[in-house]
């Protein structure tokens, strides 16, 4: 099997004021062409392992060990403008949160070509034909409105088709999608998946897909690697963590999912015993 | 005594259409085209539906608060369509919202134990601040809030400790009916489960009928006797829960649940579209 696209080893961070762990030892590989779901629930740390990969954490965040490859070189260690010319051309991000990750002042057409201009080194008319053929396959019916638009012009849905083409744009090996579907209608979120996975399918790019929902991880990751507190919990095959989870905590979260297959029945919220047993491992861990 | 405790009859509300400043007129939007609904004395009605349905403006038009243009709406036999809110204010102890984001409609500048306390001394329901206490304390207890929360404020509370207190809060004013608003969406999945069971609880103790507004159906099926199913102002299918979700007769329905992710995996379902997908 070919070298991963991404590995992260040990990597452990911690707060710079008062030393508090956030991550501590996480492995996590992501293969050429694969999707690998990175879920935990609020404070995990599965967006601090993303923004640790886009060498964008916050400034109290400290890395105190480990490693994070790419392509065999460790990003960490990288200059810093070797590693923002790496991230941006051969990393990509989706974000959340399509309003606040576009610039409000500006039409759509120059924040989606600004990659293919900077590295790529394309006239504005060479971009532009490629804009155009990324909106097509975010399938965006009237490509010539929707370049010259605003962002607050665009509905919620339509924004995150225009994130997924600039994310495309320039054909990187790494997709970082950080709950990019969160924000949007169950209808909506499902078109914006199914575009998610054929545009990785036909660029063979790898995609670390970060959330919080089960149902999504279930129906669109290959792999999955669950944290608690900054800890890998349990990581493995999708079908097999989903049908037959190893860790209590794994089953504990599945069996708290509201379902709408299942007639109504108390649902069982993660049990305190469950809990403690992680916080336990985590104590008695090197 | 009527087995309905609210019928709301064929509302209609329309925002916009006003006078601005330097513009011509704002467009109008229909919000509501028409919708009925009704819920039985401890009866948990379901309202699901997408952004831009109506579901949050038909809940602020069962609370009257926002007045609808046309329709009326019955709380216990009364129409309150009408009424001032001199004649509103002791149905107003009787009708309890409780909103999405619990930081935003808990008052900042107040501790915990005021934001618990106060309004059963306004609308006495406790007779005397030894009495509202003592009453916050045992909710709090049930609700495994830890007493110190009392002395804090909503900045300091996670945000799964913020949603019990929201529903503490309604729940201490010994209403009839609540209105619950996306009450779980913000939650994580076994914050989540917890409030769900708490509210399921205490309607079941205390008779209370409620209004439990979601985009979610899973979380709806989990909690809701009957469901309405509304779609740009409009109700397309209501029924009880198992039959709805058994055998969705409108297309859009049928849509809604197709979109679900379930943590199950199922190797076609982001290939599966559903003619009612299309045309929703």
């Amino acid at each position: 099997m070919s070298k991963p696209v991404l590995a992260v080893h040990g990597l452990s961070a911690v707060s710079a004021r008062d030393r508090a762990p956030i991550l501590h030892d996480v492995k996590l590989i992501v293969n050429r062409g694969e999707t690998r779901g990175l879920m935990g629930e609020s404070g995990a740390g599965k967006s601090m392992i993303g923004k640790a990969i886009l060498g964008v954490l916050p400034r109290p965040v400290r890395v105190t060990a480990g490693q994070i490859r790419f392509e065999g070189q460790d990003l960490l260690t990288m200059p810093g403008p070797s590693l923002r010319r790496l991230v941006g051309e051969r990393i990509a991000l989706i974000p959340q949160d399509p309003m606040t990750a576009l610039n409000p002042g500006r039409r759509i057409e120059g924040q989606l070509t600004d990659g293919l201009r900077l590295w790529r080194g394309l006239d504005r008319n060479a971009a532009r034909k490629i804009a155009l053929k990324l909106m097509e396959e975010v399938h965006i019916r009237d490509p010539e409105r929707v370049l010259a638009s605003y962002p607050h012009e665009l509905s919620g849905g339509m924004r995150q088709r225009v994130l997924i083409a600039a994310a495309f744009a320039l054909e990187p090996k790494l997709i970082v999608a950080d709950e990019p579907t969160t924000a949007l209608d169950v209808t909506v979120q499902k078109q914006i998946l199914r575009l998610v996975r054929a545009m990785q399918r036909a660029h063979g790019t790898a995609v670390l897909f970060i959330t919080h929902d089960l149902g999504v991880i279930a129906q669109i990751c290959d792999d999955v690697t669950l944290l608690f507190d900054g800890r890998v919990v349990e990581e493995g095959p999708t079908a097999e963590m989903f049908e037959r989870p190893r860790h209590a905590y794994t089953q504990a979260l599945l069996d708290a999912c509201p379902r709408y297959d299942r007639p109504r029945a108390a649902l069982r919220a993660v049990p305190a015993e469950v809990i403690a047993r992680l916080r336990a491992e985590a104590a008695s861990a090197p | 005594m009527s087995r309905d405790l609210l019928v709301a009859r064929d509302i209609r509300v329309a925002f916009g259409g006003g006078r601005r400043l330097f513009a011509g007129p704002a467009p109008r939007v229909d919000a509501l085209k028409g919708v009925s609904i009704r819920i039985a004395r401890r009866e948990t009605v379901g309202v699901v539906g997408e952004s831009g349905s109506g579901k949050t403006t038909l809940g602020r038009v069962l609370l009257r608060l926002v007045e609808p243009d046309a329709g009326s709406v019955e709380f216990d036999g009364q129409d309150i369509t009408r009424l001032s809110q001199a004649a509103m204010r002791p149905l107003r102890r009787r009708m309890q919202p409780i909103f999405q984001d619990p930081l935003a409609c808990l008052n900042p500048r107040r501790t915990i134990l005021s934001i618990a306390t106060e309004p059963m001394l306004f609308h006495r329901v406790a007779a005397s601040r030894a009495e509202a206490d003592a009453k916050a304390r045992a909710i709090f207890d049930r609700f495994s809030l830890p007493a110190a929360c009392l002395g804090r404020y909503p900045h300091e509370l996670s945000g799964g400790q913020r949603q019990r207190v929201g529903i503490a809060r309604a729940a201490l004013l010994q209403p009839d009916f609540l209105l619950a608003d996306e009450i779980v969406s913000g939650l994580d999945v076994s914050t989540q489960a917890q409030a769900l069971n708490l509210i399921a609880g205490l309607t079941r103790d205390l008779g209370l009928s409620m209004a439990f507004i979601s985009h979610d159906l899973s979380v709806i099926r989990a909690i809701c006797d009957r469901v309405y199913v509304l779609r740009l102002g409009e109700i397309v299918e209501e029924g009880p829960c198992d039959a709805v979700f058994a055998a969705p007769a409108h297309d859009y329905t049928r849509a809604l649940i197709d979109s679900i992710p379930l943590p199950t995996v199922t190797p076609d379902w982001l290939r599966r579209t559903s003619a009612a997908e299309v045309t929703a």
